[in-house]
């Protein structure tokens, strides 16, 4: 399952990540990896994109974005 | 203690109190510069510790030390390349998790690090408890707690600094990358076969980037080793070696070992609280961020910051004006004075400098009062609610989240400034929308460009002023937002994407000295930048508007006005019992003096000061001040012939102004370019109008007042109404969209020039809002001319096109991000000064 397939208000556990290059290394570097807990917080005014908290900071990334990060609930 | 100065570099994440532990230890002092051949700002600063002096640099905010970001790269760079003694890397203690991530890239890098936990007060009121001591021994470097903003941890911080500088202490430790540490010890013995490598580079890192193919450590490597091209086989067979046998990429490996790492440490030493409280940030975003009250709070917000900056700012200007016009009336005091027809060269060139200077001088309070609301927004952590709001919409013109404030302060409704819009685009993380951004920025109803705007309505709209003015000030988002998406499929359809990955900080209250200083930087950048070169370019323009002057034909006829007026004033001065005391020289002399003593008593109500300074007056020239103040009968008989003289005076300076205007460069510039310009109806007295005004939007109402013999009593509508009997509303339509869509003045321009780092930018945006301009302002002449529009018609056929165009553009998907390939062009390589 991925990140962008969750609705606001749910839990998950990030298992993998299927983005390379920048935009896998931008993932990295703000903490997605194998084992972080995301919950997904709100979707913007327009849907897209939308707020999680990762680890005890707030993050955005649009669904284009998130449909690269593997998760289990 | 050493004598030398110490370097030291402030490296931190991203929203971790960075800049304001830069406050804390340099004080006033700093210098905000740019790292060489790049847009990232540099701060400097400078301390003593007892003896020792210490030199303070401002590292980029990053999450990271790869090379796929400008900053990362500046950062990495320096470091690597200019030695400091000692690294501070500030982190947010309430998140040590994440911010760790970089302390163990640093540590890497094997720089003497010094990590300073800040914030403390945060992590302290939500519950977490921090072992300092234990944290120092594993990472086996100094932990300074800290908070900042409160100016807690100072001295232990500079204590700190001089025991790192002193030892040659490295830290203990490694970041154990498992099943990878054999790969990484195989290339070390490589590179270790070149001795020189080991003394500038720390070589397990060099290794562990190349294992992670880093575009800048392969080309580090290749500059600095002979068997380069071999390592870099080796690595490479090495990667794909690693990826079968662990079945992920080596890149992926290192990320996740080193937040792992992080992980495990922080469990070691951070003690959470057992339950996790909402914080306040959390709550308000509730409402911040909610899907319909947000737009509403973000239109609200917006309204303050127009109505503070422009509405109060321009009340605001208009009471400082006084300082800028006192400067203005020294200078016309201190230069030579006046002749009768023509100014000395020093006089009207001078004054001419002073009054280009003076006019962007007006903008300051403006520009300190927007400076101050944008470091509000930026220090309170709004911008990012702003852009995670808005993304979605502007993203499908090719723009980003963070494009709303630069279009906000350019003037999205009307009254705005694109100077401080094109700064503001620095906070733009995406490349190819920051670009964008700054290309349409001055595309909005600057302040500036609103007289003109005036002029037209009130002369050919009038009877639907209020519409007119509507249409003006909304429509240009609609020309703007297509010509950002066209552009993006375009021109910059090659620019590399960003991901919009972004932070979402707590909320913070911004300290006053935090947002003064701020402005105050920017207010200084901004003098800096700009009034030096607005101060040449209007050299420049003055030559082009004044040269190559009146023939000689034509200067004897102006002198023969002048001698036939001044007979006129002696011949009355025989009549009267001056006859003797005036002669020929004095009459300029009386004018003057008539001049002098009027701007002496500007804005004096005072009936006893008036009277000193009469007294003043009489005492240095009894004759003239008789003359002036009509004393006795034959003052006023020579009162009312000096007055005619006057006039005749004002006349022939106006009309060979006017001719001097239309035969020099930039009148002959507008002749030529009539062929081009009549299809949008432009003739040339417009055209020397709209190009006087490229040096300052203002230029163009001046200027066409003094084309159509403007002397301060009759409006400029009415001169012009009257001085061009074909024009009709079509006319003013086109000529007030081409305003709109007008180039970028000359300290925009330069300010693109500094924002997109390429004078080939510049001089895009400049050709292409020319081009967009005539092409739309020809359309809507022409095209209204054929359909047999009236101005009015014209006016809304074209609104409900620019819609419909908008709404279409928005509907073409944006490119893809382009596949993530660094991108190294920007930063400078060889030829940089």
């Amino acid at each position: 399952m991925t990140l962008d397939e969750l609705q606001p208000g749910i839990s998950c556990e990030m298992t993998g990540l299927t983005a390379s290059g920048a935009l896998g290394q931008r993932l990295m570097d703000l903490g997605f990896y194998p084992g972080a807990a995301i919950a997904i917080v709100r979707n913007a005014p327009l849907v897209d994109p939308l707020e999680l908290h990762l680890d005890g900071y707030h993050v955005s990334i649009r669904h284009s974005e998130a449909r690269h990060i593997e998760v289990k609930i | 203690m050493t004598s030398t100065p110490i370097l030291v570099a402030l490296a931190g994440q991203p929203n971790c109190g960075k800049s304001t532990v830069f406050n804390l230890l340099t004080g006033a002092r700093q210098h905000v510069a740019n790292y060489p051949g790049v847009t990232v700002e540099k701060k400097t600063g400078s301390f003593s510790i007892g003896e020792t002096r210490v030199e303070l640099v401002d590292l980029p905010g990053t999450y990271s030390l790869t090379s796929y970001s400008l900053e990362e790269r500046v950062a990495r760079d320096f470091l690597l390349g200019d030695n400091p003694g000692v690294v501070m890397d500030v982190a947010d203690a309430s998140n040590l998790k994440r911010n760790l991530y970089l302390t163990l890239q640093l540590i890497e890098m094997e720089v003497p690090t010094i990590l300073d936990l800040n914030m403390m007060d945060v992590a302290e009121r939500r519950g977490q408890k921090i072992d300092i001591l234990g944290l120092e021994k594993i990472l086996g470097i100094p932990v300074v707690p800290t908070t900042a903003k409160r100016g807690a941890g100072r001295e232990q911080l500079r204590e700190a600094i001089v025991r790192t500088a002193d030892t040659t202490r490295e830290s203990v430790f490694r970041v154990n990358y498992g099943p990878m540490e054999p790969y990484i010890r195989e290339l070390l013995e490589r590179l270790k076969e070149e001795p020189l490598l080991s003394v500038q580079y720390p070589l397990r890192w060099l290794a562990v980037k190349l294992l992670e193919n880093d575009a800048e450590a392969m080309d580090l490597l290749g500059r600095n080793h002979p068997d380069a091209d071999r390592i870099l086989e080796a690595t490479e067979a090495a990667r794909s070696k690693f990826a079968a046998e662990e079945g992920n990429e080596v890149e992926r490996h290192i990320a996740f070992t080193r937040h792992a790492a992080c992980a495990a440490i922080s469990r070691k030493v951070v003690t959470m609280p057992t339950e996790r409280k909402r914080s306040l940030s959390d709550r308000a975003d509730r409402y911040i961020c909610n899907r319909y009250l947000g737009p509403i709070i973000l239109v609200a917000i917006l309204m303050v910051l127009y109505q503070v900056a422009i509405v109060f700012g321009n009340w605001l200007a208009l009471q400082v004006w006084p300082a800028w016009g006192a400067l203005e009336d020294f200078a016309a005091d201190v230069l030579p004075a006046a002749g009768f027809m023509d100014d000395p060269l020093l006089r009207s060139l001078g004054l001419w400098v002073v009054k280009s200077t003076t006019a962007i001088l007006n903008y300051l309070p403006i520009f300190f009062l927007l400076f101050s609301l944008i470091a509000i927004l930026e220090d309170s952590g709004y911008m990012p609610r702003m852009a995670f709001i808005l993304d979605r919409l502007f993203r499908r013109f090719g723009l980003h989240g963070q494009s709303t404030l630069p279009m906000i302060l350019g003037g999205v409704y009307v009254g705005g400034c694109a100077i401080p819009g094109v700064m503001a685009t620095k906070a733009i993380p995406d490349e190819r929308a920051r670009l964008a951004t700054i290309m349409i920025v001055p595309m909005m109803n600057c302040l500036a460009k609103v007289p003109l705007y005036l002029i037209l309505i009130g002369a050919y709209f009038a009877d639907v002023g209020g519409f007119a003015m509507f249409f003006i000030a909304t429509v240009t988002l609609f020309m703007a937002l297509p010509v950002a998406k066209l552009l993006t499929l375009t021109v910059f359809k090659k620019h590399s994407s960003a991901p919009f990955i972004m932070e979402m900080p707590p909320y913070h209250v911004p300290t006053v000295t935090g947002v003064l200083r701020r402005a105050a930087e920017r207010v200084w950048l901004f003098l800096k930048k700009i009034v030096t070169v607005v101060a040449a370019v209007a050299v420049v323009v003055f030559v082009l508007i004044n040269y190559p002057g009146l023939t000689d034909a034509r200067k004897a006829h102006y002198a023969e006005a002048e001698v036939k007026a001044v007979d006129g004033f002696m011949a009355e001065v025989e009549k009267t019992g001056y006859q003797g005391r005036i002669n020929r020289d004095d009459v300029l002399s009386i004018i003057l003096f008539d001049e002098a003593l009027k701007r002496a008593k500007q804005g004096v109500t005072d009936q006893e000061k008036s009277n000193v300074i009469n007294q003043r007056f009489e005492v240095r020239n009894p004759v003239y001040y008789a003359v002036v103040k009509r004393v006795g009968g034959d003052g006023k008989a020579l009162n009312r012939a000096i007055k005619k003289v006057n006039r005749v005076r004002k006349q022939v300076r106006r009309e060979s102004r006017a001719e001097r205007f239309e035969t020099s460069f930039l009148g002959v510039m507008g002749r030529t370019l009539e062929p081009v310009t009549q299809w949008a109806g432009f003739n040339w007295r417009i055209n020397i109008a709209l190009l006087s005004a490229f040096a300052a939007k203002e230029n163009s109402a001046a200027t066409l007042g003094s084309i159509y013999g403007l002397d301060g009593s009759q409006s400029v509508q009415e001169s012009m109404k009257a001085g061009e009997s074909g024009f009709t509303a079509l006319h003013a339509l086109a000529l007030m969209l081409f305003m709109a869509l007008y180039p970028p003045c000359v300290p925009t321009s330069i300010m693109v020039r500094h924002q997109s780092n390429s004078t080939k930018w510049m001089l895009f945006s400049i050709g292409y809002q020319t081009l967009l301009g005539l092409f739309v302002a020809s359309l809507v002449f022409t095209g209204g001319t054929l359909l047999g529009l009236s101005g009015f018609q014209a006016m809304w056929a074209f609104y409900g096109l620019c819609v419909a165009v908008t709404l279409g553009m928005g509907l073409i998907p944006v490119p893809e991000e382009t596949e993530a390939t660094p991108v190294i062009t920007a930063i400078c390589k060889d030829n940089c000064s």
